[in-house]
């Protein structure tokens, strides 16, 4: 069926164009925001912050080994940001990643202790995948089954969680397989992957390794299976309007359950970067906030797989930034900086986004037709769509905002 | 009647970023009268009543409102406070009442009576009582909001808008949650006002209540006052002419509605039309047998309801909301679990299969198509694009290999629905969050109606559309009966089940408490069982 003529194809691709825009112009303003604060801040210490970012630049982007540090840290931001992002698509805020993380980097060990010497380099990769994968995935799972069976908020089971779970693994290391006057296990036998230094010579020396190929592939996947599947449209679905994918026909409870298990195995495959790429064994404390940070980077990432892989290098560039920039200002500005983009981004995007669209339909172009026609609940200010990363704690409340929904 | 001139709003315009509400609207109203401000859904009758109000400032034009005996006065741009404090008030589709407080407490919120440092309810009470006897609004203010029905709810909101004073009082489609003996309640209380010296502005599109209850008219479209007249010289064709701009045939054709037609007959009779050459087969398609469903409030939401609905056939479920319908639509399509009962849809072969225990997938795959009461809510996710909503609940039959979405097949059947259906803007990438009220639906009904199908529930099919979807929408119910589909139409408008449904049951407190051929309903039959005053004693 020839589209009609009266809708020419230019108006999508000013569509598509807007759609671009308001991906990328919100964050960057919330990045000059920081930027500033930044200025300040430096300036407060005595130093100019030409020099600083200049270091900062130098010390992360600048060289080998300061960039393949970057790419080390970004690996394991960018796995525990597609879980987070996974879970909000769903309309679930997963703050497990931290013991996820841990969960699944003890599984690869364990694994990778338990086969012997010389086994097959793949097979032993891809038992220590799995591992991970599961070890994240079991207590991922957890939260989502008590979700889906009994209500329980996702959000308070994952936090206690995090408390039940890193506690475990520590008294299991400590107890049983650490090695003596340290708190880590010892070295596995096999599975371990090479760094990026070993296939590009530029690396030398850093931290990278190919797991970081393996965060790429995931996040590719993860894009696919949102956007080009079913399980996908259905998961979205119950993120945006849960009732109304129970009206299609989706079991949201299962869906919950699931997601909750696939967000863990994606943090849990995170556990690989430190496990099988760097220091091959699992030690106490390795997540060191990564999880966490995982929240961030979904935020900043606007939950789309493409923009979790750019915040987890922007953090990361600012965490390995922080060290490179010691020497002038103190480490924790950098914390501060980072603090500061996150919070920049939730307050600026929304408003960065408001102001397109305004912009927008002043000039003329842009969405067409008005929601049900009364222009005062199409574009409802505490209601702006695009403004909230949670799509499924705005839409809990769409019930009573609708004018249809009267109950 | 009416005096002078209360309200007038001259040449008012208002934005909301690129959309015009209101594009040049002229309004005048006088003291002691009842006014109609209609227009189609979308035509700017609230948001041009909300600058009245003082909820919104106008872009343009004036607001000139005569506070006690006074003159007029320029009052543009004013507050919703200045406004209430000169006396002009508005009551809105959606209450805002306190649930958790007594009928007193909401009265006095904001103004209250105090007696040293507490609250000196008693006095409240009193107050308010001699309010309500005085008004005619009856209600017992020592009970809790959230025990009170939607109608008494209503005259809540009416009775607080006058304990402050209100002399000019707007409202916003109050019948649409109203049976139609509460609806009279509420046109005592109106007109009351009225020879009080009152002002009346209702907002409202339904044409028998603008014939039946006001003085002057003011149509409204596409954001422009179009025409102003006094009721005495209008009919509801030419009321609704004028609201479309073009003819129309409206739903209420040669429906009773208790006012002489232009010919000078009293209309009384339905239009039947003849024409369901299929039907006829006294095959049951859907059957729904002693069905009870519980809630979390009531143990019997649904209470015992047994009917069949035949291939070919209409069967129009009356009643007013909250009476059990919503459970009872959603223990049919699977979305609640009944309590006891069963549910039995005719497989292609003709033999009903129960499918009680069956999913919301399964019964759909069964052959059972759903136009949900709340698109916004259920019918659509409003964020997806029109192609993905119109795979919504058919989404497993869209993939190809594995689990992965076929895009060609999800493209293709977007394009043949928006044609057949004529959604528009006729593209299926928009957001259907982007569309009008009316496409939307459209969006719904393409998906339900354009697959295979064997029974259809049919929930507020035409709720908050215009006039022109309600004509198509009615044509495609028509059409699918005469195709031998077995329709159960579930809508809070009686005007529209007296002109489809072939049989009419009307619900009340979770039951179905009488079922009547088509033909033998009528709004004055049906009444008093809608508010359980007749068919309850059992």
């Amino acid at each position: 069926m020839p589209p009609p003529a009266d809708r020419p194809a230019l108006d999508r691709a000013a569509r598509v164009r807007a759609h671009i825009e308001e991906s990328i112009l919100p964050p960057l303003v919330a990045l000059v925001i920081a930027a500033v604060v930044g200025d300040i801040l430096i300036i407060i210490f005595g130093q100019s912050p030409g020099d600083v970012y200049r270091q900062l630049l130098e010390g992360t982007w600048g060289n080998a080994y300061g960039f393949g540090q970057v790419i080390y840290k970004a690996t394991t931001l960018t796995f525990t940001g597609l879980a987070v992002a996974l879970g909000i698509r769903a309309g679930l805020f997963n703050i497990g990643a931290e013991s996820q993380l841990a969960s699944g980097g003890f599984a690869a060990a364990l694994v990778g202790l338990a086969m012997p010497h010389g086994t097959p380099g793949g097979l032993a990769v891809v038992a220590c995948v799995l591992a991970a994968a599961a070890g994240g995935g079991v207590v991922g799972a957890i939260p989502g089954a008590l979700k889906a069976r009994f209500g329980a908020s996702e959000v308070i089971v994952t936090i206690m969680l995090n408390f039940v779970v890193l506690a475990l693994l520590n008294y299991i290391v400590a107890a049983h397989i650490h090695v003596s006057e340290t708190l880590h296990t010892p070295e596995i036998n096999a599975g371990a992957l090479p760094r990026l230094a070993a296939v590009f010579a530029v690396f030398s020396g850093s931290a990278a390794n190919t797991t970081f190929l393996l965060a790429l592939a995931a996040a590719g996947g993860v894009w696919w299976f949102l956007f080009r599947t079913r399980p996908g449209y259905e998961l979205r679905a119950v993120g945006l309007q849960p009732d109304a994918a129970e009206y299609g026909g989706v079991r949201v409870g299962t869906v919950w359950a699931k997601t909750m298990m696939l967000s863990g195995m994606l943090a849990g495959l995170g556990g690989l970067n430190y496990v099988l790429g760097y220091k091959h064994y699992y030690e106490e404390g390795f997540a060191a906030g990564s999880g966490f940070l995982g929240i961030a980077v979904a935020l900043v990432g606007r939950n789309h797989p493409v923009g979790v892989v750019v915040a987890a290098l922007l953090f990361a560039t600012l965490s390995q930034g922080g060290l490179a920039v010691n020497a002038l200002v103190p480490k924790q500005m950098v914390d501060v900086l980072t603090a500061v983009v996150i919070i920049a981004v939730a307050t600026a995007v929304p408003e960065v986004r408001r102001a397109l669209v305004a912009a927008r339909r002043s000039a003329g172009i842009g969405t067409p037709g008005t929601g049900n026609g009364e222009p005062g609940t199409v574009t409802p200010r505490g209601a702006s769509v695009p403004g909230s990363p949670f799509p499924g704690a705005r839409l809990r409340r769409a019930d009573s905002s609708t004018p249809d929904s009267r109950r | 009647m009416s005096g002078a001139t209360a309200v007038r709003m001259a040449e008012i315009v208002k934005r909301f970023g690129a959309v015009v509400a209101n594009a040049g609207a002229n309004v005048e109203v006088a003291s002691g009268e009842i006014h109609a401000l209609v227009g189609e859904n979308g035509a700017g009758k609230s948001t041009l009543m909300r600058v009245l109000a003082g909820m919104y400032p106008p872009d343009a034009g004036t607001v000139s409102v005569a506070t006690g005996n006074g003159p007029l006065r320029d009052v543009t741009g004013w507050t919703t406070r200045q406004a209430i404090d000169a006396g002009v008030a508005m009551v809105h589709q959606h209450f805002m009442l306190v649930p958790t407080l007594t009928v007193a407490e909401n009265l006095i919120l904001g103004r209250e009576l105090r007696r040293g440092l507490s609250l000196d309810l008693r006095a409240a009470e009193r107050e308010v009582r001699e309010l309500s006897e005085r008004t005619g609004l009856r209600v017992d203010p020592s009970r809790f909001v959230s025990d009170l029905s939607v109608g008494e709810a209503q005259r809540v909101e009416i009775l607080k808008t006058l304990y402050r004073g209100a002399n000019v009082l707007i409202l916003d489609e109050p019948t649409a949650v109203l049976s139609p003996p509460e609806v009279g309640e509420l046109w005592k209380v109106l007109r009351r006002l009225r020879d009080d010296g009152g002002t009346v502005i209702l907002i409202t599109h339904k044409l028998d209540e603008v014939i039946e209850i006001s003085e002057t008219i003011t149509v409204m479209r596409a954001g422009r006052t179009v025409g102003r007249m006094k009721t005495t010289d209008s009919t509801p064709r030419t009321i609704a002419k004028m609201m479309v701009g073009r003819e129309v045939s409206l739903a209420m054709d040669g429906v009773a509605i208790g006012r002489e037609t232009g010919d000078g007959s009293r209309e009384t009779e339905h239009p039947r039309d003849a024409t369901s050459p299929v039907s006829r087969l006294p095959s049951p398609a859907l059957q729904v047998e002693n069905l009870t469903v519980a809630s979390p409030r009531r143990p019997n939401e649904v209470d015992r309801v047994s009917f069949t609905v035949t291939r070919g056939e209409i069967l129009g479920i009356a009643g007013v909301e909250g009476n059990g319908q919503t459970e009872l639509i959603e223990a049919i399509t699977g979305l609640r679990t009944a309590a006891s009962g069963t549910v039995s849809i005719a497989d292609s072969s003709g033999t009903l299969r129960d499918v009680t225990t069956r999913d919301v997938r399964a019964r759909a795959d069964g052959g059972l198509s759903h136009i949900p009461e709340d698109r916004h809510r259920r019918g659509l996710v409003l964020e997806y694009s029109v192609a993905d909503n119109l795979i919504l609940g058919q989404q497993h039959r869209f993939t190809g290999g594995a689990a992965v979405l076929d895009q060609a097949r999800i493209a293709s059947n977007a394009a043949s629905r928006i044609t057949t259906f004529d959604i528009r803007p006729p593209d299926e990438s928009l957001p259907s969050r982007a569309l009008s009220g009316g496409n939307q639906q459209k969006v719904v009904i393409a998906r339900e109606m354009g697959r295979d199908f064997t029974v259809l529930i049919a929930a507020q099919p035409t709720r908050g559309v215009d006039v022109g979807a309600i004509e198509f929408i009615h044509d495609q119910l028509r059409k699918a009966r005469a195709d031998g589909k077995a329709i159960l139409l579930v809508s809070a408008d009686l005007v529209e089940i007296l002109a489809l449904a072939d049989r009419v049951a009307v619900m009340y407190g979770g039951r179905i408490v009488v079922t009547l051929p088509g033909g033998e309903a009528t709004r004055e039959i049906l009444g008093p069982y809608m508010t359980g005053a007749q068919g309850t004693a059992a």
